[in-house]
């Protein structure tokens, strides 16, 4: 039996130079450019709309662009066809062959490139065998769960050592439990064979939970890359802020002028004054909007900090939210992880708020 | 405690014995007396008339002049079987892969000789194939031919105008088969390697084969039991099993004889039909992911 180490290609990474792809008069992507390391990881994430799945289809081939160009390995493969490009391809849908046994399924990239029967079994037999499955290739995909026809699905991508695994929201029609199970084993498989992975999902939770990096694309335009720990504490929008883990906005006015990474006051809506870090170069008196993570918010005495009262708390187990209601009518979310020293305070009451400087990011209205 | 509550007919998936019966009711009525009666009263005067006998039967299979009818018909219902095959796989598919205006007038195109009568189209085919027809007139006009050629009343002319009237036959659950393949399976194909006549070839055709089984099921069957074309267009000299039927029935009034050739094809189509389940059943087991 083959282990699945027998699996690994040398893994090479792609480049992706100026893309654009117009439909009509929309730009599905706008001018991306990033480049995906040899063995990494890669999610593209963002909402629909956002041209995440153009440009996976782009590097499939199913797409090809308006301007820009594509490299695998350092070979330009802009225009060649998809059946010529040697990727791997995990679809949403299973795209399972319905008239194949799950074994002629997974030998059915091997009958292409003229692999002889008796060593197309064997290699078929293997890596089933990676994606735990031995015993099912005699079964037709309609026999099997949504869990394992995905299974059967990399099996198939990975048989013939892809140089790319493109994946295409591969989990998302699985139920909540299936799927967070299967992004643990998709993670660890890719780690083993170490394969290059770029991989599509709206899901954040996901490409934090799966991805060494993290592409978040909105309008077609690359926000940011950066690894899930960069696009949580250093989002260099409000849109990464925004989309990356839970956040509060505060609309705001600076109250100095300062340089990128620099401490600044801002006057609130309510006219308080609070402090946060410019994320771009900010001129004095020029409209801001604060980030806050609800996790990164503490409670003080009334009288101390930004006033506000309590308008809900939210018992989830591990945290309680609160729900806080600012004097300009904005409501902001605090979390208090369990077991801390305290209790909550009552909903009605009045609290102050405050948090340290380096915790705040304040956009401009350029980012 | 309160009563069940009746259900009569939309209350739930199941329905009472009564309603089912009711609602099958006018259908099995017209059946029994429009369909099993004569039938049943056909093969009894082919068995029992005038006294218990095998011989109509006997006669039926073993003269030649019966038994060429017979092989013909089998014939023809096979070539008309392939012709529209071949006819119809590439235009289900063109369907397949057409919308809005274009696959309105395709469809329109191919159903619109069901709207026809089958007498009208049967004709139009003999103006068409006469001695002095269109078609001669323009091989001879065009220095093909100097005399005219004999088309009409050939088995080749009975095939023909048989598959133009079976078409939309073939090809409506054809392209209801290539409809139902989502356009992922061709893209998974070529993302594995596989060119454009591979992925044709190992997965499109594959499962387009339900729709080719109820398709050719259907031609074949319809064929063989074809009246008028065959009548009208084959003649005399190209009769097929139908055609006999009348004969014997019309001008021989030998009810029994025409009973048991009701008969031989009557279990002939019955076994094909067997035999087609059994495919059938395959076809199921491959199911849809």
């Amino acid at each position: 039996m083959l282990q699945p180490a027998d699996l690994s290609s040398r893994s090479i990474g792609i480049e992706i130079d100026g893309l654009v792809k117009r439909f009509g008069a929309v730009k599905a992507v706008d001018s991306v450019s990033l480049a995906v390391e040899p063995g990494e990881f890669l999610a593209l994430l963002g909402p629909s709309g956002s041209g995440k799945t153009t440009i996976l289809m782009a590097i499939a081939g199913f797409e090809y662009p308006d301007e820009g160009r594509i490299r695998v390995g350092g070979e330009d493969i802009t225009w060649v066809p998809p059946s010529r490009r040697n990727l791997g391809m995990v679809f949403q849908k299973y795209t399972l062959f319905p008239h194949m046994s799950v074994l002629e399924n997974i030998a059915f990239p091997l009958k292409m490139r003229g692999v002889g029967r008796a060593e197309r079994e064997e290699r078929a037999r293997a890596a089933l065998s990676t994606v735990r499955l031995d015993g099912y290739g005699e079964r037709k995909p309609s026999q099997l769960s949504g869990g394992q026809q995905q299974r059967v699905a990399i099996a198939r991508a990975i048989v013939y050592k892809p140089r790319v695994l493109l994946m295409d929201e591969p989990l998302s029609a699985l139920d909540k439990n299936l799927r967070e199970e299967m992004q643990i084993e998709t993670k660890h498989l890719q780690r083993e064979i170490g394969v290059t992975v770029v991989f599509v999902t709206h899901d954040q939770t996901e490409a934090l939970t799966m991805a060494d990096r993290v592409a978040v694309l909105d309008h077609g335009r690359l926000q940011q890359i950066g690894s899930p720990h960069d696009l949580y504490e250093t989002p260099r929008t409000a849109f990464v802020a925004g989309f990356i883990g839970e956040t509060n906005f505060c609309a705001g006015r600076t109250l100095c002028a300062g340089v990128a990474g620099q401490r600044i006051s801002v006057a609130l809506a309510c006219g308080h004054a609070v402090e946060a870090l410019a994320v771009g170069a900010l001129a004095e008196g020029v409209p801001v909007k604060i980030a806050i993570r609800p996790e990164r918010l503490s409670l003080v005495e009334a009288g101390g900090g930004l006033p506000a009262r309590v308008e809900e708390a939210i018992y989830a187990g591990n945290a309680t939210t609160l729900l806080l209601a600012t004097p300009s009518g904005q409501t902001l979310r605090l979390r208090v992880p369990a077991g801390g020293a305290g209790g909550s305070p009552a909903i009605g009451e009045a609290v102050g708020l405050s948090w340290r400087a380096e915790d705040a990011r304040a956009f401009g209205d350029a980012a | 405690m309160s009563a069940r509550p009746a259900r009569w007919l939309l209350g739930g998936r199941h329905y009472s014995e009564v309603a089912s019966l009711a609602l099958a009711a006018p259908f099995l009525i017209l059946a029994f007396v429009a369909f099993i009666l004569p039938l049943g009263s056909l093969l009894h005067e082919s068995l029992f008339l005038p006294a218990p006998t095998l011989a109509h039967y006997e006669r039926a299979v073993t003269e030649p002049v019966y038994l060429r009818v017979m092989l013909r018909t089998l014939r023809i219902a096979a070539s008309v079987t392939v012709l529209t095959l071949l006819l119809a796989w590439p235009l289900a598919w063109l369907m397949a892969r057409s919308s809005g205006l274009k696959l309105a007038i395709l469809v329109a195109s191919v159903l619109l000789p069901l709207w026809t009568s089958v007498l009208v189209r049967t004709y139009a085919w003999m103006v068409l194939l006469q001695k002095n027809g269109v078609i001669n007139q323009l091989l001879m006009g065009a220095g093909i031919t100097s005399e005219p050629l004999r088309l009409l009343y050939t088995e080749g002319a009975v095939v023909l105008a048989m598959s133009h009237v079976l078409l939309p036959f073939m090809v409506l659950p054809i392209f209801s088969a290539l409809r139902g393949i989502p356009d992922d399976y061709s893209r998974a194909a070529q993302m594995l390697g596989a060119s454009e006549w591979a992925t044709f070839r190992e997965v499109i055709f594959p499962l387009s084969l339900p729709g080719v089984t109820s398709g050719c099921l259907m031609v074949f069957l319809l064929a063989l039991g074809f009246f008028v074309t065959p009548a009208l267009i084959g003649g005399p000299q190209q009769m097929m099993i139908a055609t006999l039927v009348s004969q014997q029935v019309r001008e021989m009034l030998d009810w029994s004889f025409a009973g048991a050739l009701v008969g031989v094809l009557l279990a002939f189509v019955l076994l094909i039909a067997i035999l087609f389940k059994r495919a059938v059943r395959l076809d199921r087991f491959v199911g849809s992911a």
